[in-house]
Parts: C-alpha cells; structure tokens; sequence
C-alpha cells in the first residue's frame, strides 16, 4: 500500500509539474498550424476496410464464443417454472440475436460503404416521420409481447398458492453458510428470531410455539422431487442471496424480515446426473481435473477428487470475505427417500434436550461459541491447505 | 465575475484577455475559467480511471489465476494484503468496490460531464462563461477533495470499503461483518457526500446557464445535442443524487448514532445487536433511486457527444434531431421510475417487480430510436473517419450489443437466473462502462484542438481505437457465457465449485485480453500528453464544424470571443446543405436570402 501512496504522490506532482509548464504555452500566436492530422481520403479509405473487417470479427467471435462457450450455459432447468423460464429466456434470445447482427451489420457497413471521399458529398437527410414511426412502433409491438410474456410468468412463479399442498422449509443464511428448518409433522414452522439463539438452538428458534416443537434443522438440504418446496428465507447478519442456479431460483435473504420462493423440483439428483448433457459436462471437467491433478502430483501436491455433479445452493448477495464460499448442497431425492431420510432426523426440541442432559452445568451460549471457533479453525487450516495446493497447481 | 464579463455583450470594445492580470493562482489552480476547469475536471478523471482500471487488472488478474503468487500484488498491496504476493480474499472485494466507485463517479461522472459540460456548454450556446464561475470552481475542488478522500481510503488500516460500489447495508454498516465497514466505509461515505455536493453546484450551474445565457438567436431548437444531453443530465442528478445523500446520511447515522433506519434483528460475532424495525431494503431503494438515473447521467452525455461528432464527421445531419431530443426526455423521464428493476429479488412485493418490469422495458424504445437514428446518419454520408468518429460508432456498437441483453435483465422473470452473475458485469460494463468511455474518448479527440490549441496524432488515435475495440469485445462478451453458466459476481475464486472448473479457461481469455487493452492505453496517454506540448497546432476549425467553438480564438481568451458573441442564425446540423456549396454551414452565418429551412 505504501507503494500505491507512493505512486499517487508521484502522479500528482507530475500534474503539478505539468501546470507549472503550462505557463508557457499560449505562446502558439502565429506558428504554423495544419491539417495533417486530420483523417485524408487515404485515411477514411484504409478505416473503412478495417470497419468492415471488425463486422466480420464481430461475427466470428459471435459464432465461435457460441460455438465453444454455448455449452457452458446451464442447460435443462431441473424445476416445474424452469421451463418457462427458458422458454421465454430462448425467445428473447432469438429476439437479441436478428436485432444485433442487424443492426451491427448495418452500422458497419454503412461505415465501410459511405467512407469519406473529397468528391463525395453527403446526402442531406435530416428526418422522415416514417421511418421514425417504424422504429419506435415495432420495438414497442414486440417489447409488449415479451412484457406479457415475462409478467405471466413472473405472476406464476411469485405468487405462492396458500391453499396448495406445499412442504415447508427455512432456509437460514449467516456469514458463511446455510442452514436449513423443516417444519416437521404439521408442515408449520416455529417462530423464530435471532434474539432467542442460545446454545445449539442457532437459528434462534421459539422452543415455546408448539408448532417449533417438530421442527427439524439440518446442514444439508433434501427435497422431494415432483413436490413444491416453499423456503421460508432469513438471515441473522447480513444479506445474502440464496441461489440455484440450476432451479432457476433465486431469493435474497434479508435480517429482519422473511422472504420467499417456491419451486418444484422435477428431477432427482440420479436423475440429473445421468442426463446426456451432464453426463457429458462432467467427464469434461473430469478430464480438466485430471489434467491439473498431474501437473500437482508432478510438484508434488496429492491429485484433485474426481468430481460427481450435485445440485448447489449458492451465496449470490456479497456478504464478506468468505462470500465466494458460502454453499450448501442440495439433493432432490424420490419422495420416499425424502420421506425417509427425514424421518431419521432427530428434532431441534430433542437435540436440545440431549446436549442438555449431556452438558449438566448449562452454561448459556458458551459452549456453541467454542464449537464455532474450533470449525472456524479447522475451516482457516483447509482453506490454507486448498490454496496451498491450488498455488502449486498453478506451478 | 460572469455577470461583469456579461456586460461586454452590450457594446464594449476593450479586449477581455488584458482586462483581468491573472496570477498563477488564479490562472491555472483556483481558476474561475470555465476552459481551464473543464482542462482540470478531464486530467483529475484521467488519473483517476489509470487508478481504477489498474484496479481491475489486479482483481482479474486474480480470478484468471486464482490464489498465484505475483510479486506485483505484493508491491502494490503490501504485505498485509498480499502476503507473498498472494491476493488476500478481502482485498479483492476492496479492489472491486473502489473499482467500481471510481469508475462510476470519478471517471464517467465528474470526468465525462464535468469536462464536457464545463467545455461545451459556454461555447456552444454562445456564453461569455458560466453563470456562476465561483461556484463552478467550487464544485470542482469539491470533487478534487472527495477524490483525495477516496483515495486515501486506501490506506486505512483495516482496508477501504470493501461491501461492493452498491455498499448494502448491513455489510457496509457493520465492521463486524468486514473489515473495510470501519474507517474505510467512513471516508467513502464522507467522500461521497462532498461528491455529491460538488455534483449538484455543478449541475445547478449547467441548468442555469444553458436556460440564461444562450446568445441571440440560440432558441432550445437550436441547440447542438451535446447541450441537449448535458442539460437534461444535470436535471436528473439534481433529482437524484440528494436522494443517495440521504442514504448516505441515514447510513452514517445508523453507523455511528445507533439508529435503526436500515437494520434490524442481527446477530454476529456471538452478540445480538440492538437495532430494530429498519430494513435493509428501504436503503436499496434509496440507493437506486440515483443509482439507476446515475446509469443515465453516465450515458446521457456520451450520446450527446457522439451525435454531435458523428454529424460533424458524416458530414450529414444528425437524423431525427427532434426525435433525439424527444428520446433524451423519455429516457430521462423514464429513467427515475425502473429504479426497481435492480431489486426483483431482493424481497420487495413482487407486484412491485411487474411495474418495474413494465417500465423498463418502457426504456427500451426511445433507446432503440437513438439506434437507429444513429445508424441513419451514417447512410449516404461522407464519412471522414477521424479517431473521434470511429470512438463514436464504436460507442454505437457496444450500446447496442449491451443494451440488448437489457432486455433479459429487466425482465424480471430472466432476472431471477442471472441477477448478479457475470452476466449482469458483461451487460453493464458493454451498455455503460464501454460505452461512456468511448464517448469520453471521442470527445476527447474531437475537442483537444479546443482544449490545448494542438492536434492528436491520429495514426495513434487509429491504433487506441482498433486495440481497444478488440479487447472490449474480448473481455466482456465472454463474460456473458459464464454469467449464464451461473458464475456469481463478487467470488474471490471460483475454485471451491468444481462446478466451474469448465469456465477457467475463459476466464484466462478474458483477463487476457484486459491486460492488452489495458496496457494499450498507454498509447492513449503518451498521445494526450505529449501532443498538449508537442502536438501540430490546430487551426480554428480542423473538422469543419458548424457549431459556435469553433468560431472562437485558437489561443483561450477571458470571455471566449474577442469581440462580440457571434448570432445564431441556424440550427447546428446543416451539413452538406442542398443550398450552399460548401459542406457545412457555421450556426452564425445568416440564412441566405429566401433560404428555406429543410428540417423540422
Ligand atoms: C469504463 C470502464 C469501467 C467501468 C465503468 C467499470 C465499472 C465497474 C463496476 C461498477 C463494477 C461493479 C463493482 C461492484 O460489483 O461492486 C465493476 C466490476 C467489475 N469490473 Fe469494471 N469497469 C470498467 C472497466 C473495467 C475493465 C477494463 C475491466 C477489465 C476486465 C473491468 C472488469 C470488471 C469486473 C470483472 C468486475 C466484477 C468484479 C466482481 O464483482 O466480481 N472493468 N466494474
Ligand atoms: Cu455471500
Ligand atoms: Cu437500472
């Protein structure tokens, strides 16, 4: 930082220099003056080929970043509104695509075709009612459809149906990580708030509502395909932003109030795994693996895990230093393995129960405190670790 | 001052130039001289975008090779961010919202409109100067201080303000929560409001004078579009940026007097904190009610600039005049109702987000006029391909390509999937970074002669141009790939989701074609700098432009014109006019007798 002040004084001395020099211009009273560098016909003539040459440099990147990027893109949504999403998504991409090679083809060409020339002389053609009428009524048709469009679906995918059969989770956002609640037996979530967090009860639970009292927290996420899924979102510090990506959901979690979002996943993480495409995403980034993996083993690093794709929540609302690890797994499971894997989960009211009876002199928060430096610790000691190895990766 | 030099309209004969003794003093640091303000507004933003370009080379440096040790990061960071020349995690966030802070408001705000507006605006409406040349000057060493404050956030010992240029509370109220929310935050907020206050005495003083002091025959209708732009840019930032002054002071209150205006229910670092019933989202809709406008305020008078450039070097009349200025008012009206828009999934009412929806779409149409306005004026002209006339079709281009992709953000349907990815980065940066830079740029070509009275190099301006036409592409049009791939904004390193091992490889691209771009840049400021000391003298009017600058002394006098200010007789555009034989009629030269007018 020292350096950069350093810079910064040498910058602003030099400007100080330069007004000092400024003194002496004004000076410029009769000395010859000239058009060399005004753009001649030579000029216009070679910058109008190259006009035309970045048209086709346009393009071909267009086409090569489609070609050899498109596939990066997320591909089939694994959620019910996800294919509307697309859909009007690949719409509008249409849409994008004509206008811009349209309008870049004619901006450029126009440029290359009309480049100056002494005997030219250019046509005066200050306006034509018509011709504005056109552009701003076919833009106005077609954003109206797209409007129509994205306000149907926005309405389908906001607005959460009170009535329907819905199962009910919490998602909880606290700098760097999610937890997650669910609302156990009678599908109601206890109330909560950070005021009330204690001991391993983190997420602040009311272990007075009754309707708490089934409730069910755990680290990683299970959802039941073919059901919708209404999360409940909070945050105890800062804001974050829940995000999967491949549900094509997104909610920011906010502390002080409770937001929302609801989807149905549609196919199991088996499921998803095995599709054509991801089959495919997956042995190619096996294979980038795999090569980094000797180049570490070369240095004498240990090779990287061979990598099996899972559904992700992740952090997408800056929220600290450790934001770009801030995620969760996800798993769509059949609803009976769903119905299964829960019902092995103890309850919140039990786990309390339990470490107070493990714990005979309650001691408050303390105990949870220690438990969080200690993952702290060991969470610093293999963040260090990774980006050791990771350096070495990069030779 | 300007109200004394507005008396020699009325007849006087005495040369301004001798009338005042200017010191050093007054000459060149507190001066009053809406020329040599502008002069200091254009150097104070270029320093300004070396450091938040730099900026962005460290940071995406990091992204391409994540976690690498590079001694550079070491001696430009220190060892408390860099230790072995590794990036620390907080530093990047720090680099990226300083970035993103600079760029914004110190290079495309107060470098772009506070050049052109104080250049432009006495000159071409026929101005002896600003209404007000004190408070112009203030306004400027205002910026010239916040700049300084901002820049010395840097050197806080927990870091600069590191929560994001957008600084969300409560991650930029807590230093809890980060450590650039300490001293680092402090001095952005302080930095800020003194920008602000600089910002709206500048804008004050635009309005004033485009509505005061136009010359003799200078009706609205005849204005060029560059004073079009800059006054109605100046009217949204007096409507905004008060509202982000607020925030700014509702923020500091909750910061340092424990109010609750913007926090509520939180607890960290193993305590509860005693705030209660504020909402975070009350200050995203402060924040982006300018922040939205600022977008515009940003663009506005790229547009100006660039219509204006591209008539003078079609040699053709901008297409649409009227329906230009009809679209700068729609996009400036509309402007201040799609603040929304940043916000679909940010908790609010989601019957909020279908009006917000609506209306910036709304926004669409008079953007896509401008378009294709622009792209008429260039059919059938004569083209003369001057640097400032490729920056101006460059601009054209990358506002097209970005501003479609508008089109998916605003809708708030697709929004969910790509809010705050690298998406979001790929469109903002072709729309409005791109683009205002180059009509910072084109402006700067086209008026330097003005400025300092001496000619670019143009074969240099040719290879800033082409080089930098390149890398923009490069750099941001993949971006759009991994946006949609999912890849979160504001990630340190993407290293810890084997899920995006696949968009390494692009990113190396991209940070790539940054550092040649960026490095080319050099050209631009060897050219700017050398060329005020040794470039070719310029003649009075080298690109044959019709509008009142250039009626004006090559040699910068007091007063603009040595005698009186010239009439207008004509609107700005008469290029290639059927009724004259030479291909431009200045706006001072009478109408022939029984000439008739060929435009609305
Ligand atoms: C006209 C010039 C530019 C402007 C106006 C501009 C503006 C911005 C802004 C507003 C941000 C958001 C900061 C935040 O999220 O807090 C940003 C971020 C970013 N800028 Fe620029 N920028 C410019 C030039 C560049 C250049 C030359 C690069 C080179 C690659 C660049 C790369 C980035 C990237 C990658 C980010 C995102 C970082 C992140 O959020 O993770 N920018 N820029
Ligand atoms: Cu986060
Ligand atoms: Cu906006």
């Amino acid at each position: 930082m020292t350096s950069l002040l350093v810079i910064i004084v040498v910058v602003l001395l030099a400007v100080a220099l330069w007004q000092l020099t400024k003194i002496f211009d004004l000076t410029q009273v009769g000395a010859s003056s000239d058009d060399s560098q005004v753009a001649s016909d030579n000029d216009n003539n070679i910058q109008g080929y190259i006009m035309f040459g970045f048209l086709a440099f346009i393009y071909i990147f267009t086409i090569y970043g489609l070609l050899k990027w498109g596939n990066l893109a997320l591909h089939t949504p694994a959620s019910e509104h996800g294919l509307l999403v697309d859909n009007l998504m690949n719409i509008t991409w249409v849409l994008i695509f004509t206008v811009q090679v349209i309008t870049q083809g004619l901006l450029y060409w126009f440029s290359f075709k009309n480049r100056g020339h002494k005997d030219r002389k250019a046509l005066f053609f200050a306006d034509s009612n018509k011709l504005e009428a056109i552009w701003s009524i076919i833009p106005s048709v077609v954003l109206a459809c797209l409007i129509l469009y994205g306000l149907y679906a926005w309405n389908n995918i906001m607005f959460v149906d009170k009535d329907e059969d819905v199962v009910e989770i919490e998602l909880y956002a606290q700098q760097f990580k999610w937890t997650a609640r669910y609302a156990g037996q009678d599908n109601v979530l206890g109330k909560a708030n950070v005021r009330l967090i204690e001991g391993i009860n983190t997420l602040g639970v009311d272990m007075s509502d009754p309707n708490a009292q089934d409730d069910i927290v755990v680290t990683e996420l299970h959802i039941p395909k073919g059901k919708k899924v209404h999360f409940k979102m909070r945050s105890q510090d800062v804001l974050h932003s829940a995000y999967f990506p491949h549900f094509r959901a997104q909610m920011n979690c906010v502390p002080g109030m409770v937001t929302e979002f609801a989807f149905v996943p549609t196919y199991t993480t088996s499921e998803y795994r095995e599709l054509p495409f991801m089959v495919e995403k997956v042995a190619h980034i096996n294979k980038l693996r795999a090569e980094k993996s000797i180049d570490l083993v070369a240095k004498g690093g240990t090779a990287l895990d061979p990598y099996t794709f899972d559904y992700l929540l992740l952090c997408n609302k800056i929220c600290g230093a450790s934001h770009y690890n801030m995620q969760m797994k996800v798993v769509v499971d059949t609803p009976e393995d769903y119905k299964k894997w829960l019902s092995e989960k103890t309850t919140l009211a039990q786990d309390i129960k339990a470490a107070a009876a493990a714990e005979k002199p309650a001691e408050g928060a303390a105990p949870t405190d220690t438990t969080a430096k200690v993952i702290d610790t060991v969470k610093t000691v293999v963040d260090t670790v990774k980006a050791a190895v990771a350096k070495v990766a990069m030779k | 001052m300007s109200a004394e030099a507005h008396d020699h309209d009325h007849g006087h004969d005495h040369e301004h130039e001798h009338h005042h003794k200017d010191t050093f003093i007054t000459k060149y640091i507190f001066s009053i001289d809406h020329k040599m303000i502008a002069k200091q507004y254009l150097i104070t933003g270029i320093i300004m975008g070396i450091i938040g370009i730099a900026m962005s080379l460290l940071f995406r440096m990091q992204l391409a090779w994540p976690e690498e040790s590079f001694k550079i990061f070491n001696v430009l960071l220190g060892d408390k961010f860099a230790p072995d020349g590794v990036m620390a995690n907080d530093i990047y966030l720090a680099l990226v919202t300083i970035h993103g802070t600079i760029m914004v408001f110190f290079v495309l705000t107060a470098g772009l409109s506070g050049t052109f507006s104080n250049l432009l605006i006495p000159l071409q409406i026929g101005a002896r100067d600003m209404a007000s040349g004190f408070m112009n000057m203030i306004s400027y060493w205002l910026f010239f201080l916040s700049a300084v404050i901002m820049l010395s956030s840097l050197f806080v010992e927990a870091g600069p303000a590191s929560a994001g240029w957008t600084i969300y509370p409560p991650l930029s109220a807590l230093p809890q929560a980060i450590p650039g929310s300490g001293a680092g935050m402090t001095l952005w907020l302080v930095s800020m409001a003194i920008f602000i206050a600089s910002s709206l005495m500048g804008s004050l003083n635009y309005i004033v004078t485009v509505i005061n002091l136009r010359t003799k025959g200078m009706s609205m209708t005849r204005l060029p579009l560059t004073i079009w732009t800059f006054f109605v840019t100046a009217i949204i930032g007096v409507i905004s940026f008060p509202v982000l002054l607020s925030a700014a002071l509702l923020l500091i209150f909750d910061r340092s007097f424990g109010t609750s205006f913007f926090l509520s229910d939180i607890y960290i670092a193993g305590e509860v904190l005693h705030y209660q019933g504020g909402s975070p989202v009350l200050f995203e809709h402060l924040f982006w009610f300018l922040g939205h406008p600022e977008v515009y305020i940003v663009i506005l008078p790229a547009m100006g600039l660039v219509s204006e450039i591209m008539a003078t070097n079609a040699r053709k009349p901008i297409f649409g005049y009227r329906a230009m200025i009809m679209s700068v008012l729609a996009i400036a009206f509309l402007s201040t109702i799609v603040w929304g828009h940043h916000m679909f999934i940010s908790g609010m009412n989601p019957f909020l987000g279908s009006v917000f929806t609506f209306t910036t779409l709304l926004i669409a149409i008079p953007s896509a006029v401008k378009a294709f306005n622009w792209i008429t004026t260039l059919w059938k002209g004569n083209l003369q391909f001057n640097p400032a006339m490729l920056f101006s079709i460059g601009m054209v281009s990358t506002f097209i390509t970005g501003g479609l992709t508008g089109i998916i953000l605003g809708d708030s349907t697709l929004d969910i999937n790509v809010h705050d990815t690298y998406f979001v980065i790929a469109h903002f940066h072709l729309v409005m970074g791109i683009s205002a830079l180059y009509g910072m740029f084109a402006g700067i070509y086209h008026w330097f002669p003005k400025m300092y009275g001496r000619m670019l190099n143009k074969n240099l301006g040719y290879i800033h141009f082409w080089i930098t036409a390149v890398c923009a592409y490069g750099v941001f049009f993949p971006m759009h790939f991994i946006g949609l791939a999912g890849l979160p904004r504001r990630y340190y390193t993407n290293t810890n989701f084997p899920l995006f091992d696949d968009l390494q490889n692009v990113n190396v691209l991209i940070t790539t074609f940054a550092l040649v771009g960026g490095a080319f840049q050099l050209v631009f400021l060897y050219n700017f700098f050398s060329s005020i000391f040794y470039g070719k003298k310029a003649t009075q009017n080298p690109w044959k432009s019709t509008t009142l600058e250039w009626t004006t002394p090559v040699e910068h006098i007091h007063g603009n014109w040595p005698g009186e200010i010239p009439h207008v007789y004509r609107w700005p555009y008469d290029y290639s006019n059927p009724n004259h034989d030479v291909d431009f009629v200045p706006q001072n030269v009478p109408m022939k007798e029984g000439e008739e007018v060929l435009h609305h």
